[in-house]
């Protein structure tokens, strides 16, 4: 399989100790010259891009069967993107490239995606920021999506090195100013015509109308009203046009801290209650100006609290709740777990894989969002209270909790369009600052700290699992729970036995998927998404295996169900329709990966892939270790 | 107060499953199980505290029911399951529920009763249980000898040792059955029928025996129906401190390599760790040195002895049982090495099936005995392999074959009516084959006909002593104890209810091999098998995917039988209008075309 313009050391025969110090020889470079120039493959640049530098007869690595080989090709720079032009289509057949990213090709890295540059010198690998003196062998990007490419710059020219080098240096780290972000000059020369169905749409939430179809549609209407008092951006810029408050609040209290103290609407449950969200009032020491602050939220909370008709509970996510330099701390650990240079590499973290998946704190960090977001279901559901989320700006942690509860509770955010028109109502209305936390200025390391809150929301899929107790042994749990003083439940607080209750109620009930959706949060359930953070690892690949495999039969049989079902209506009205084409995916789906779709780098052949590293301590088990499996003597046959 | 009765209550219905329900208690009872006892208890259930229960013991069984009105808690636990009976508090223990039994059972639990103080009652549901737990310390026959189950099916006969090499196209020009063994006379734990090269004689053989450990000689265990390389298994070579040589041993080994005409070396995967193999010259073992086995590679597959699993899997249970460790799950799992050791096990099977599938040489497996770790890796390898022991019967066949036929010590191992539970032979070996079976039927949902179901049932029965299956250690006791007469198998349960067991997302693909990736990022602790008991973790089922799955199928099935009733309306009225379209002579053909 391996094409002409193809080099390395692959080969099958021997396979050499994998390293990515493993270059190929020069004259294995000459052999080929020819067919490099033929199997070059094009630019594709998107309206408004522009090339910047290129370098050509670079190396880009792949890591095969834990040996590497080498394809080469032109690296290049835009104000865009990274992009190889090499050879490596011809490793893709045909049922693949369906799957083809349009925009971002299998060697394109947009600049933002890079994460850090590396470069290798006598064998060292140094991180590359900067002026540089001098000029690394070998180039390692690592991106924020985790794929990580290997070029060797050997044979390239030296002024062609400095030239591309430093390019994607100085396009990928220097600070940027907004306005020269590629997206305006993509949107200059690309008009957008895209019309939208109007029903099956993504509600921007940009108009009043939307707020108060939103309203409708959790029929939260009664209690809250959409205002336009922020139109124009009068009243603060971090705030959207228009938002959603309590109907009694009077709408001259909005500029009053310029949104600040002000609880804006996210969502209404079933039974009324609401699920609200609010920035904190700016920190003061002067008394006068804290009693009038404390007046000011006095007059405030009376709209969401009313006893008994209504109970507000505050949840102050800045105090009470992880912070922000927690989940920062914790996603960087995280993703270098997967940021992986070689097959060694891989196998020699294999053996301790969990302690350092554990070390990075991002699975317990999951699992408390879930956590947190389970107990603010259980305020709305179970104990018909408002819940009001409190944060500085109410634009990271409110968004991350408050879309969770809505992602369990209503099962319109569970469709595509209703998960989009979520991320676009809680995220990109709710304020969140996505410029500053991906960093997509470049402005400083201080910034940095900042990124990745988006997150914990992508990778906390619900999984509702069926329960173990009929349910009218549900009563009993709650006896138990509510009565009896169990062994396991020793927590004397009245929250945790709340949610407690709560949450093994849910789960001894058979699951309704259009109800309310809780997931397991204990240890065994969390677990690494593998589909997203394995997807490059070709280690890690499962050939014909995986969930694809069994997802990739249902479609099959959704297919075949459909098929006959257009049969039987032909058959009644007595006409024969077109034949329905067959999904070509479906038909080459036999032996997708287990990271398929993402997983281009196919391995070709069908070696198993073998373990290099060996055998951890057994500590105390030392002893055994060393006894024969039998007690008997073998001399005594 | 105890109510020992040793009449049994008559009144049975018997339902599908073959279990008899007494009618006056609603216990399930089999045919030739005896109510022994029943007696008033509290059950401490570590999940929802103590549930006052009445438990009834047979010579089977120990089951439970709450007599509380709020709770349908129902234990059904067969006494082949327990290992171990313990006492706990004293006549001067204080507190609510502190004297009692603990019992602890070889399925990752605990049953705690609280009894009564009065009365010897704890001492009489101690003797009772102690005396049918545990028959083999009180000449009593293991329950399977009195089981009187019938099923349509016998599961005996799934498995016939010369079909099997039949199938794999056996006996060809290299290699033939010999009857050497017939009586058990050239190796008591081995089969009767052995597979041999063909150019080996039988007095070679014995030659051979008196230098492999417990006389257990290279025998074929598989062979490629393509490019014949072939899986042989054995014990070690007695080579001993001396570093003694038997010229018979090498010349049977290469007369095993050119049996597929390749001139490239035999590779002998040694399943332990070096020092281990080292370590047993002292013992009189060892491995096959260099010097003397020329034509041969050694590789050593690093896993570890029956001493190390076991306590690895104690070490499993102290964090899933009762409360799963909440704080550092994932480095308490990771202490327990119980994944490492599956890795090192697939690993070591890949290793041995990449070889034979790339046709690049035949393979030797043993370890030191040549039925614990070499029936892990052979059996892992042909399931690699061969697509047909991932079906079910398939797979029956494995089991039978590998294991059971080939003297994989069951009884020694899981100490089947034995008392001694602290027995150092006991380890659960098969227990890790299985969870590796799992292991890779997660990483292929679409490959193995059976479902999880299916493994769990194997296993509960591996303790359940219902079956004659699992028992003694080899064929040879089997045979002396007419087991296949006396007792009913497994398979006969799981084969007269197919459907039950059975994936359905399985897809059937010929001469696919395998190879599961050995990576901890891919490998996971069974919750379903081994926190199955805790309420809180247990796994959606069925799973989602798979309902719909099912609906869909049951979808597609509707969908072609009302195109078949169309097609018949219409084709009806078209032939000849004249005739009635429910005629059935007139229907059957058409039906036959259209599939």
């Amino acid at each position: 399989m391996l094409g002409k313009g193809v080099v390395g050391g692959g080969g099958g025969t021997k396979a050499p100790k994998p390293s990515f110090v493993s270059y190929v020889r020069p004259e294995e470079i000459h052999t080929n010259e020819k067919e490099v120039t033929e199997k070059e493959v094009t630019l594709h640049l998107l309206p408004g891009e522009q090339l910047l530098c290129e370098a050509s007869t670079v190396l880009k690595y792949v890591q095969e069967d834990s040996c590497q080989r080498g394809i080469y090709g032109k690296l290049v720079c835009t104000d865009f993107k990274i992009a190889f032009l090499g050879d490596d289509e011809s490793a893709l057949d045909n049922d693949e490239t369906q799957f083809k990213n349009k925009v971002i090709g299998e060697n394109d890295i947009t600049l933002h995606c890079v994460d850090q540059i590396y470069g290798v010198f006598d064998e060292k690998k140094k991180t590359l920021f900067g002026q540089l003196k001098k000029y690394p062998e070998k180039l390692i990007i690592h991106c924020k999506d985790l794929r990580v490419f290997h070029f060797c710059l050997r044979y390239t020219k030296e002024e062609e090195v400095k030239r591309i080098v430093s390019g994607i240096i100085h396009h990928t780290q220097a600070p940027k100013l907004l306005k020269r972000l590629f997206l305006f000059s993509y949107a200059a020369a690309a008009r957008n015509s895209t019309a939208t169905h109007p029903k099956n749409h993504t509600v921007m939430f940009e108009t009043l109308q939307d707020w108060c179809w939103e309203l409708e549609r959790t029929k939260g209407n009664m209690k809250y009203k959409a205002v336009r008092v922020n139109e124009g951006y009068q009243v603060s810029e971090r705030l959207p046009e228009y938002f959603v408050v309590p109907t009694p609040l009077p709408e001259e209290d909005v500029p009053r801290f310029q949104g600040h103290g002000i609880p804006m609407w996210c969502w209404s449950c079933h039974n009324g209650c609401a699920l609200l969200k609010m920035s904190a009032l700016p920190k003061e020491q002067d008394d006068a100006v804290l009693q009038v602050q404390k007046s000011f939220l006095d007059g405030v909370y009376k709209t969401i609290h009313r006893p008994p008709y209504e109970i507000v509970k505050t949840e102050d996510l800045s105090s009470s709740f992880l912070s922000l330099q927690d989940i920062q701390t914790a996603h960087s650990k995280f993703k270098q777990l997967f940021l992986i240079d070689n097959s060694t590499e891989f196998w020699d973290t294999d053996i301790k894989w969990f302690s350092l998946l554990e070390s990075s704190s991002w699975l317990d960090i999951i699992r408390r969002c879930l956590k947190k977001a389970i107990e603010i279901t259980e305020c709305l559901e179970a104990q018909n209270m408002n819940v009001l989320l409190l944060e500085e700006n109410a634009s990271d942690l409110c968004c991350l909790i408050s879309s969770l509860v809505q992602v369990m509770m209503d099962p319109h955010c569970r469709t595509r369009v209703g998960f989009q028109s979520l991320v676009q109502k809680e995220w990109i209305m709710g304020g969140h600052c996505f410029l500053d936390r991906c960093n997509h200025l470049r402005q400083s390391d201080k910034e940095e700290h900042q990124r990745q809150l988006s997150l914990p929301l992508t990778q906390s899929k619900s999984s509702p699992k069926r329960g173990f107790f009929r349910e009218e042994t549900d009563h009993l749990i709650k006896n138990l729970l509510g009565k009896r003083i169990s062994k396991l439940i020793n927590s004397s607080d009245e929250l945790q036995d709340n949610f407690r209750e709560f949450y093994d109620s849910w789960h001894s009930k058979p699951t309704d998927y259009h109800g309310l959706l809780l997931p397991h949060i204990e240890g065994p359930e969390i677990k690494v998404w593998a589909q997203r953070y394995l997807r490059w690892i070709p280690e890690a690949q499962i050939l014909g295996g995986g969930r694809v495999a069994t997802m990739s039969k249902l479609l099959e049989m959704m297919e075949e169900v459909q098929s006959l079902q257009e049969k039987i209506d032909e058959r009644h009205h007595g006409q024969v329709a077109l034949q329905a084409e067959a999904s070509s995916l479906l038909r080459a789906s036999a032996r997708l990966s287990s990271l398929f779709p993402f997983a281009l780098l196919q391995r070709h052949s069908s070696k198993p892939v073998l373990p290099t590293s060996g055998w951890k301590a057994l500590g105390d088990e030392e002893d055994l270790a060393k006894r024969e499996d039998e007690s008997v003597d073998l001399g005594d046959l | 107060m105890m109510i020992i009765s040793l009449q049994s209550y008559r009144s049975y219905k018997t339902s599908r499953d073959g279990v008899n329900w007494d009618l006056s208690e609603a216990v399930p009872r089999l045919p030739g199980e005896t109510h022994v006892a029943d007696k008033e208890v509290i059950y401490i259930c570590p999940f929802n505290g103590p549930i006052k229960g009445r438990v009834y013991i047979t010579n089977y069984r120990l089951y439970l029911r709450s007599l509380e009105t709020d709770s349908a808690l129902i234990l059904d636990v067969p006494l082949g399951v327990i290992s171990r009976i313990e006492k706990m508090g004293g006549a001067t223990s204080r507190g609510e529920n502190s004297y009692g039994l603990d019992i602890t059972c070889k399925d990752m639990r605990n049953l705690r009763f609280a009894l009564k103080q009065e009365g010897h009652s704890r001492r009489d549901m101690f003797e009772i249980l102690t005396r049918h737990a545990f028959p083999l310390a009180h000449s009593l026959p293991i329950f399977a000898f009195l089981n009187e189950e019938k099923f349509n099916v016998d599961g005996w006969m799934v498995y016939n040792p010369v079909e099997e090499y039949r199938r794999q196209g056996l006996p060809n020009h290299h290699w033939r059955i010999t009857f050497i063994n017939k009586c058990y006379e050239l190796c008591d734990t081995y089969p009767s029928l052995l597979v041999v090269p063909y150019r080996a004689s039988d007095e070679d053989l014995r030659r051979v025996a008196t230098f492999r450990s417990r006389n257990r000689i290279p025998v074929l265990s598989w062979i490629h129906p393509e490019n014949k390389t072939v899986i042989v298994r054995c014990s070690q070579p007695l080579v001993g401190m001396s570093g003694k040589r038997n010229k018979d041993d090498e010349k049977y080994l290469d007369v095993i390599r050119e049996t597929n005409r390749q001139i490239s070396k035999l590779t002998i995967y040694d399943a332990r760790p070096n020092v281990n193999a080292v370590a047993n010259k002292a013992t009189g073992g060892g491995y096959e040195s260099d010097d003397a086995y020329h034509n041969a590679e050694l590789f050593f597959l690093d896993i570890h002895n029956i001493h190390v699993m076991r306590e690895s899997l104690k070490k499993v249970k102290d964090i899933v049982y009762p409360n799963v460790e909440e704080s550092h799950w994932l480095s308490s799992l990771e202490s327990t090495h119980w994944l490492e050791h599956i890795k090192l096990v697939l690993t070591g099977a890949i290793q041995v099936a990449d070889k034979v599938s790339s046709g690049k040489s035949s393979v030797l497996v043993h370890c030191s005995d040549g039925w614990d770790r070499t029936a892990q890796l052979t059996s892992l390898a042909m399931l690699m392999l061969d697509s047909f022991y991932r079906s079910i019967e398939g797979f029956e066949i494995l089991v039978q074959k590998e294991w059971i036929s080939f003297g994989h010590k069951f009884a020694s191992r899981i100490g089947h009516g034995d008392k001694n539970h602290a027995d150092a032979d006991r380890s659960p070996i098969f227990l890790q084959f299985i969870d590796c079976v799992w292991q890779m039927s997660k990483q292929f949902p679409t490959a193995f006909e059976f479902n999880e179901q299916f493994l769990i049932t194997i296993l509960d029965h591996l303790y359940s002593c219902r079956f004659g299956t699992f028992l003694y250690n080899c064929e040879s006791a089997r045979e002396r104890q007419k087991v296949t007469e006396r007792t009913v198998s497994l398979w006969s349960l799981i084969n007269s209810n197919k459907d039950r067991f059975k994936n359905p997302f399985y897809t059937k693909e010929i001469n696919r091999v395998l190879y599961p990736v050995a990576s901890m990022r891919h490998l996971e602790l069974w919750v379903n098998y081994y926190i199955r008991w805790n309420p809180r973790i247990k796994q959606q089922q069925p799973n989602p995917v798979e309902q719909r799955y099912l609906e869909l199928l049951a979808l597609r099935d509707e969908y072609i039988k009302r195109l078949e009733e169309l097609q018949l309306a219409n084709s009806a009225k078209l032939s000849d209008p004249s005739t009635s379209p429910s005629s059935p002579s007139q229907m059957m053909p058409h039906v036959q075309t259209h599939f």
